[in-house]
């Protein structure tokens, strides 16, 4: 059957067709959907995993047991991920292993743009990239032959204009491969002894592996002009059909590790002058570098950001159109903490007192943008409780008075639990927000085990994070209601003031989120308004001034208050009795 | 058939989604070859946020580039304004005239410039320009700007109006099929 489909969710669909019982990931943009969609077939176990090491743990667990597996993450889940990763390269697998890495080159959600094709290369397992959604139905399931035929795990490089495109798939019927879990030492328990035979036959089954990318399908030399040859893959490819169409060959990679050096030789041969389109780093170029050809490449275009066809017909002098524009200065419109949003009443408590604040990779993060503009750092899942911690030991009374780390439920159990076991243990006197909006928030609403639900929305297991705080020995843990501002204001100057490491958990459910019962909107009594703009100072998009008074969208305000705490003359008031 | 491009234009949360979707249903049964690329994650916390949707005999490229779209749908008037490079030479606009602050704007560092329709129109931009809020609000939901959208851009395609009401009644629940009905004859109906 013929359907048009999310990138994300065609690997799904090959999930269930090539009969993978067990997937376990953690969420992160642009990689979320194929777990989510996954998820929607009961033959296939779903979980979210507390983060993309424990997912591929237990991937590697399952594939053991004999029934084929996967994972998913973002290009920097990967990071995580790359301890097991590393080492199930030497072990191999059971049944097939499939872990897909989504990149994100244009940072449409990520904070940096790393090319995922190096960790393939150091891991020394095989990667395919799909350019559309048919491949990536396709080639997830030859991943899972060429996992089971070279026993290796199989990674699929993904991109965010691959991972949320929709185009047309094919779909077909699903069979489950079956396999028995037997002990093998020798193979699967790598201390040094076992590990020094197992590096052997990693490096054989890379020639083995070279010896079928030179022949697989999925590398495929497209022949019109011998005038101009362009090597690439993923995405690249689209755009690269989209400015040539058939006037110039292509050898398109579908598999871009290990790659194939006497197709690329052969293809060179074929043409007069060679090109390598690819977005991000210059692996492809490098390679083909390495053979002795002579390229162009990252001569004529960027290492960074993604591509599209125009730059693409730009770095080939061919003219495009630059489209007409206004003579008016368009404001831009960044993303803002939603009208709502429990975040925003804490933040603005943490700019009232000034804090250094040191954040962590969540919606807060949008506790940077004006006016809040209270973030100062943000670096990695969990680095704000580590980075305070070093900051507070290097600078002492002159920080712990002022400085917090925040993190979101999410990503305290992501990374952040082992941070506060650092402060806990080294006693720094750090205090820690764990903004609780129990919800993995900025990936689009996904369970975690702080919220007491699994993936299909069953009752599940749930972490107590005051008790678990606790029993890390913080002896200073509280709970405030971030919609209440005093609340909040005394919590963070009693625990700033406290000798010792503290606790903060702000708690308050995502406005978003379907379950939460709000207030109606409210409006402003615009006689009593003396538009001194305090209700500005939170940065709420619902709230603006026109003619010199507060007026309130009514179709974004949810009623919080937050701003009504901070108008002197008692202007916004609820719509209800109206 | 030379592939056709629309582009999606919006504030992150306002419904783009299922609007590409539809069509992208819509399309497909048309018979065209369908790519739709969307955009995912932080820019949809009400952030600017596009959406694309290209279709004809073989489409490769998943995003449409500046100079390059048949149409602009947008739902916002600044988002239109924002995104009029991507317009091709002769290109029509389909646009809700509902102005939203965005937050350089809410804090006094910017301005929303005025008369933006007016300003395309002197451009010699075609713009068909409607307070769609008003339309879904009247349909029966505020948040069926997407669909009164969709009717008005129907009015443009000689595609079969029984077409696009099957893609409709595909795409959103059972429940608010009457409304978006409603919504959609509302847009298609609108004479300015």
């Amino acid at each position: 059957m013929k359907e048009l489909m999310l990138g994300n969710k065609a690997i799904a669909r090959a999930l269930y067709e090539a009969g993978v019982c067990f997937v376990s990931s953690y969420p992160g943009t642009p990689s979320t959907e194929i777990t989510e969609e996954a998820a929607k077939f009961d033959e296939i176990y779903c979980e979210w995993a507390p983060n993309e090491k424990v997912a591929m743990e237990s991937a590697f667990g399952a594939s053991l047991a004999g029934r084929r597996a996967f994972c998913a993450q973002k290009h920097v889940g990967l990071n995580v991920a790359a301890d097991p990763l590393y080492t199930m390269s030497y072990t191999g697998v059971n049944a097939g292993l499939v872990v897909v890495v989504a990149d994100d080159a244009g940072m449409h959600s990520s904070q940096n743009e790393q090319d995922s094709r190096h960790h393939a290369i150091a891991a020394k397992v095989p990667m395919l990239e799909p350019s559309d959604s048919k491949e990536a139905l396709e080639f997830t399931k030859l991943a899972y032959e060429i996992s089971e035929l070279f026993d290796t795990p199989v990674l699929i490089k993904m991109c965010t204009r691959v991972a949320h495109s929709q185009s047309v798939v094919e779909t077909s019927e699903r069979t489950v491969p079956e396999k028995t879990y037997e002990k093998d030492i020798a193979k699967y328990v790598m201390m040094p002894g076992n590990a020094k035979k197992r590096h052997p036959i990693v490096e054989a089954r890379t020639k083995n592996l070279i010896e079928y990318a030179e022949k697989t399908p999925v590398n495929r030399e497209e022949i019109f002009s011998n005038e101009i040859g362009i090597i690439t893959s993923s995405t690249c490819y689209q755009y690269v059909k989209e400015v040539f169409g058939d006037s110039v060959s292509v050898l398109k990679l579908g598999m871009v590790n290990p790659l194939p050096p006497e197709l690329i030789k052969n293809f060179a041969a074929k043409v007069k002058k060679l090109y390598v389109v690819e977005e991000l780093d210059d692996v492809i170029e490098s390679f083909v570098k390495t053979l002795g050809l002579a390229v162009e490449g990252k001569n004529i275009l960027p290492r960074v950001d993604e591509f599209s066809q125009n730059l693409i017909a730009r770095a080939f002098n061919q003219k495009v159109s630059e489209g007409v524009k206004l003579e008016d200065n368009i404001p831009n419109r960044p993303p803002v903490m939603c009208a709502g949003c429990p975040h925003r009443g804490l933040f603005y408590s943490l700019k009232k007192r000034n804090c250094t604040v040191l954040g962590d990779i969540g919606c807060y993060t949008l506790g940077a943008v004006p006016p809040l503009s209270t973030i100062e750092m943000t670096l990695c899942m969990g680095a704000s409780i580590g980075a305070t911690h070093g900051f507070n030991k290097i600078l002492g009374e002159k920080s712990e008075g002022k400085t917090v780390a925040v993190i979101g439920d999410s990503t305290f159990v992501h990374s952040g639990i082992t941070g506060l076991a650092n402060v806990a243990y080294n006693q720094s006197n750090s205090t820690v927000i764990i903004l609780d909006n129990s919800i993995t928030g900025m990936t689009g609403h996904q369970q975690n085990p702080t919220t007491g639900f699994n993936i299909k929305g069953d009752p599940a297991g749930k972490i107590n994070l005051e008790a678990l705080v606790k029993s890390m020995g913080i002896n200073r843990v509280r709970v405030v209601d971030p919609y209440n501002l005093k609340e909040c204001d005394a919590a963070i100057k009693e625990e700033l003031a406290a000798p010792e490491p503290s606790v903060i958990i702000s708690r308050r459910p995502c406005a978003l989120l379907k379950y939460v019962k709000h207030n109606p909107p409210l409006k402003v009594d615009s006689e009593k308004c003396i538009g001194c703009k305090s209700c500005m100072k939170i940065g709420c998009p619902a709230i603006s001034i026109k003619d010199g008074k507060a007026v309130v969208d009514s179709t974004q305000c949810v009623g919080c208050s937050v701003c009504s705490q901070l108008c002197p003359k008692k202007a916004f008031i609820s719509t209800e009795n109206n | 058939m030379e592939t056709k491009n629309i582009i999606i234009v919006g504030v992150g949360g306002q419904g783009s989604l299922l609007a590409s979707k539809i069509l992208g249903h819509l399309l497909l049964n048309q018979g065209y070859d369908v790519k739709v690329s969307e955009v995912h994650g932080m820019s949809q916390r009400g952030g600017s946020v596009i959406t694309y949707v290209r279709f004809g005999e073989k489409v490769y490229s998943p995003v449409v580039d500046k100079g390059q779209a048949d149409f602009i749908v947008s739902f916002e008037i600044l988002e239109t304004a924002r995104w009029l490079d991507c317009l091709k030479e002769g290109g029509q606009i389909v646009t809700n005239t509902q102005q939203i602050d965005p937050m350089p704007v809410i804090i006094g560092a910017a301005q929303y410039p005025e008369n933006l329709v007016e300003k395309m129109r002197a451009k010699n931009i075609k713009v068909d320009a409607m307070d769609c809020l008003s339309l879904a609000r009247q349909a029966g939901s505020q948040k069926a700007v997407n669909i009164v959208l969709l009717g008005r851009l129907s009015h443009y395609f000689d595609i079969p109006e029984s077409a696009w009401l099957e893609s409709l009644k595909a795409n959103v629940p059972p429940k608010f099929l009457e409304l978006n009905q409603k919504a959609f004859a509302l847009g298609k109906n609108f004479a300015e």
